[in-house]
């Protein structure tokens, strides 16, 4: 560097070796950006424009719907049962797969992933062949009188399948990092165990915790496949919000349709951008993968 | 209990409550994934491999499941270019919106499937808004292989840029200068030193976008217009069968998948370990 200050002055600043040539960066950035566009923007945008396609009183109409409200319960109801839960088993698992050494801890994490492999269809299946009616306890739950497939506690089952590991996977990378000092000294110090996990552990990845559960709420209130293998499609009763959609498109009431798509998108766009917020604000407290 | 009557199965340690954490999540896992999936399995056993064998061999189930994999290789194709594409530009380059598209990226992961189906069908269909453009010069994507193909790129472009992009970052750029001091071209350096560093990286996202590709079906069932043998995906197969009652066809459908996908994650797997070997991690 210091040698070309001596040198003769230049037409144009000599290029650096380790990178491309300004023409070629901005073909890059330019495919780079043409293809989201078309990939990823295109989609987002239209599903504004066809909700809005007849004015807005139509598009706000869309939401008087019955129907449409008791989607929007449904789907709230199996994320308020199926988030939580998975929140609980996420803090379970990472604190004894983080904190302890123990036999088969690779086994239960290659398990804890298994559901992501699986097709969301497959994983409504599994349920309607162990609860349906012709499956494994389908005589016993109806002799019993107990409902789950096309009810709702098959909806919530599959819904819980599909986005189990999503908040457990945040939380072991990060609590494996942090080790267990911090615990060994709150215990040593006299805390209980509880007391140790709400004031010690439970600070130290609460930041994590909660993008887990972002993504999961996310996955919950959005699946279509494995709901759908299991709702049995009652409207008005097991119909959640994207099984709505279909309904809705499938009778060609294109408007409603993408009425409802807005608020799930709504809801994705909200998601992304908390998401984005944590991983600037608090990167240093999340898994290691989302430090950009 | 478990350290006096199986001492060697986990290390001793100070902190409590082991025992109630593994043992919670062991019951959720046995319960919500374990227990269905075997259920799966069983109902596979009990049907008799002479009629296993006629549904898996059925023009149908061949055909769908052909489609499924086929349209999931080829969107992980292009999703491996131009998710490289991506976590290049990302890395490498500053300029105005990186940020927001460093964040869009992940739009296909918080977006209903349902929402970007119903999105993807709008556009590509006769007269959407490029659906329209095509249509004039005679291709049709709607409802053929090529909406499918399109669908599961929008799904799959994610997970190949999630995971080349961290690779790409600790990339150091002393071996860049090496190359360049050596007197290899730009392009050569990119092609024969940078590149081989992301190879396992591209090979995960290229597995986990064809994997996430070959199951689904939500962003998928509105545009491929599901006509039998044509652009009827596997997935769809198996809620047909359900909604005929035949469970025992959905049954080897999934199974068939199941064993395909984790044959071909097998094999990536091993093809991954082999580059990781050759080239070494950074």
């Amino acid at each position: 560097m210091a040698m070309s200050d001596l040198t003769l002055p230049r037409a144009h600043t000599p290029e650096r070796a380790t990178s491309e040539s300004l023409l070629a960066r901005i073909a890059l950035i330019g495919t780079a950006g043409c293809f989201l566009a078309a990939v990823l923007f295109l989609p987002l945008i239209v599903v504004f424009v066809e909700g809005f396609r007849k004015g807005a009183e139509v598009f706000f109409d869309s939401f008087t719907d019955s129907d449409t409200l008791a989607a929007v319960r449904l789907t709230l109801l199996v994320a308020a049962i199926a988030v939580p839960f998975n929140a609980v088993f996420g803090l379970s698992a990472s604190w004894a797969i983080a904190k302890f050494s123990f036999k088969g801890k690779n086994l239960l994490l290659t398990l804890i992933d298994l559901p992501f492999s699986i097709s969301p269809v497959i994983s409504g299946l599994v349920y309607v062949l162990l609860f349906g009616a012709h499956g494994w306890l389908g005589h016993w739950l109806k002799a019993n009188g107990v409902e789950i497939i096309f009810a709702v506690p098959g909806i919530v089952l599959a819904t819980v399948l599909v986005t189990f590991p999503f908040v457990a996977r945040e939380l072991i990378p990060l609590m494996q990092s942090q080790g267990t000092a911090e615990e060994e000294a709150a215990l040593t110090l006299g805390a209980s165990g509880w007391h140790t996990f709400f004031n010690v552990t439970l600070p130290n990845v609460k930041w994590a915790l909660l993008y887990g559960v972002l993504l999961c709420n996310a996955r919950a209130m959005g699946e279509f496949g494995a709901v759908s293998v299991v709702s049995g499609h009652i409207r008005g009763l097991t119909n959640t919000m994207p099984l709505h959609i279909e309904i809705l498109y499938n009778e060609y009431n294109f408007v409603a349709a993408f009425a409802v798509a807005t608020m799930l998108a709504g809801l994705a766009l909200v998601t992304l951008a908390a998401k984005t917020l944590l991983e600037w604000r608090f990167s240093h407290s999340l898994a290691a993968a989302h430090r950009h | 209990m478990a350290l006096i009557s199986l001492p060697r199965l986990r290390e001793p340690s100070v902190l409590p409550g082991f025992g109630l954490a593994l043992g919670f999540a062991v019951a959720a896992l046995c319960l919500v994934v374990l227990l269905p999936l075997a259920a799966l399995v069983l109902h596979a056993l009990s049907i008799g491999p002479a009629e296993f064998l006629s549904i898996a061999t059925d023009t149908r189930t061949l055909s769908a499941l052909r489609l499924s994999f086929g349209t999931a290789f080829i969107a992980a194709v292009i999703n491996a270019v131009f998710g490289l594409l991506l976590a290049w530009v990302l890395v490498r380059y500053s300029f105005p919106g990186r940020r927001l598209i460093d964040a869009a990226v992940d739009l296909p992961f918080a977006l209903p499937t349902a929402v970007a189906g119903i999105a993807m069908a709008a556009i590509y269909a006769p007269n959407g808004v490029i659906g329209s453009l095509a249509d004039k010069v005679g291709l049709k994507i709607a409802y053929t292989p090529l909406g499918i193909t399109l669908a599961l790129v929008f799904i799959g472009l994610p997970f190949v840029v999630r995971t080349v992009q961290p690779v790409l970052e600790e990339v150091e750029q002393d071996i860049e200068e090496a190359a360049a001091l050596l007197g290899a071209s730009r392009l050569r350096t990119v092609l024969q030193v940078v590149l081989p560093h992301i190879y396992p990286a591209l090979l995960t996202g290229f597995a986990l976008a064809f994997a996430r590709g070959v199951g689904e079906y939500g962003s998928v069932i509105f545009i491929a217009g599901n006509i039998p043998q044509v652009s009827e995906i596997a997935p769809l197969l198996i809620v047909i069968k359900l909604e005929e009652f035949d469970y025992g066809g959905a049954t080897v459908i999934a199974t068939l998948m199941l064993a395909i996908s984790f044959a071909m994650l097998f094999v990536i797997n091993a093809l991954q370990a082999r580059s990781s070997r050759k080239y070494g991690n950074v």
